[in-house]
């Protein structure tokens, strides 16, 4: 057990892996379907990725706890349990809180539990590391997800009314974009993100292919 | 036409709110699965049948829970009768066609995570469906994953044909295939006011 256990001391690389180098949607492209469903407007996409991180550092925190306790064979339906316990807890906050918000998320804050991100980082991180450290790397994740909720969500309020976090930007002579907030503006956005990362990778590789082209010519 | 009619249930499931392209549910095998077709048509058609068991089980559980006042337990009930579905179809694979099991592989557990099947689940408990309207939903939401994620891979084997810029390989150009399907798909919305 004690060899499965990684480095046990909190680093800022434990939080920060989340935020971008392996942040959860633009780089592993995992628990797409709320990224999509709940982004067309940013109060929407903020409320996901606040209530995604609750669950996510809950059942971070449940999952190192009892990982020596549970059986190898039954632990992907233990850790569904766990997170479906929190995802019902924060579905009926949501509930108390502001109606308004339960409404307009709908079933999506129920199906938080089938977020392929949740359980994959209960399987690759929390099971495997101490509790204050899965905590931090869920804090991280979390906030990468809800950023990447929050890139997608603003630009697609933006774009099909105008407006962010409600408040009217462009005055009345705008004309609304309406397909952004009607499900194809969802998957176009995420795509235009992805391909401006990749181009951005692409051209950050090939200047530093030009830079060791250079040093090798001056040797 | 009424908006309890079956027929109407079906059509509005298959075409107008298509449950990939106009609600988002099951996205993960629609993007990791719809390379090839011949991977794509087998996972539709298991997807389609877990959706069939689970949402007969769905609808008895659910009656169970009411009549016992713990509808808190909804979304655990569902996720657990979801995950033995699974297990039977996997079980059922294997026995029958170990070459289209091994083919599958990880993506077979993985419909366990399918947002299709619990949001299935959940929207006919939201939607108070009664027996047969539940079970003309499912084979609805069914066929319109079939039906999306098979013109998925159909246009994913043509692309393989056609050069492309380099950045546009991989999951960029995925989405925005699926954004011009979704697009597509927005032209039936007008069947809604039928």
């Amino acid at each position: 057990m004690s060899q499965r256990r990684s480095d046990p001391h909190i680093t800022w690389d434990s939080f920060s892996e989340g935020l971008w180098r392996n942040n959860p949607v633009f780089v592993m492209l995992l628990g797409m379907c709320p990224v999509l469903a709940v982004t067309n407007s940013a109060m929407n996409a903020l409320a996901m990725g606040l209530a995604t991180t609750f669950v996510l550092v809950a059942s971070g925190y449940l999952v190192s706890l009892l990982s020596r306790f549970i059986p190898r064979q039954v632990r992907i339906a233990t850790y569904i349990v766990i997170i479906a316990t929190f995802v019902t807890i924060i579905d009926y906050v949501i509930q108390a809180i502001s109606l308004d918000l339960y409404n307009s998320l709908g079933a999506f804050i129920q199906l938080i539990v089938v977020n392929c991100m949740i359980l994959g980082r209960a399987e690759a991180y929390a099971s495997k590391n101490r509790p204050m450290k899965s905590v931090v790397n869920a804090l991280g994740m979390g906030a990468g997800f809800t950023f990447a909720l929050l890139c997608l969500g603003g630009v697609r309020e933006l774009l099909g009314t105008g407006a962010l976090f409600g408040f009217d930007l462009f005055g009345p002579q705008f004309q609304p974009w309406v397909v952004m907030v009607l499900p194809p503006g969802g998957f176009l956005v995420l795509g235009a993100w992805l391909l401006l990362f990749d181009w951005l990778k692409q051209r950050r590789e090939q200047k530093q292919l030009a830079i060791s082209g250079e040093q090798t010519n001056a040797v | 036409m009424q908006s309890d009619s079956l027929i109407f249930i079906f059509l509005n499931t298959v075409l107008a709110n298509n449950f990939v392209l106009a609600m988002f549910l099951g996205l993960c095998p629609f993007l990791g699965v719809s390379g090839k077709l011949n991977t794509a048509v087998p996972m539709g058609i298991a997807t389609m049948f877990v959706m069939l068991v689970s949402s007969v089980c769905a609808f008895a559980i659910n009656k169970v829970l009411v009549a016992l006042d713990i509808e808190f337990l909804r979304l655990i009930a569902y996720i657990a009768i979801i995950a033995s579905a699974v297990q039977l179809v996997e079980m059922g694979l294997k026995k029958y066609s170990p070459t289209l099991f091994r083919s599958l592989g990880i993506f077979l557990p993985l419909i366990t995570t399918n947002c299709a099947i619990l949001g299935l689940a959940l929207f006919q408990t939201f939607k108070e469906y009664n027996f047969s309207q539940s079970l003309v939903y499912a084979v609805g939401a069914g066929i319109g994953f079939i039906l999306a994620i098979t013109l998925m891979a159909g246009l994913r084997e043509k692309l393989l044909l056609s050069t492309l810029p380099s950045v546009t390989q991989g999951a960029a150009l995925s989405l925005m295939l699926g954004g011009l399907l979704s697009l597509t798909f927005m032209g039936f919305a007008g069947l809604g006011n039928l």
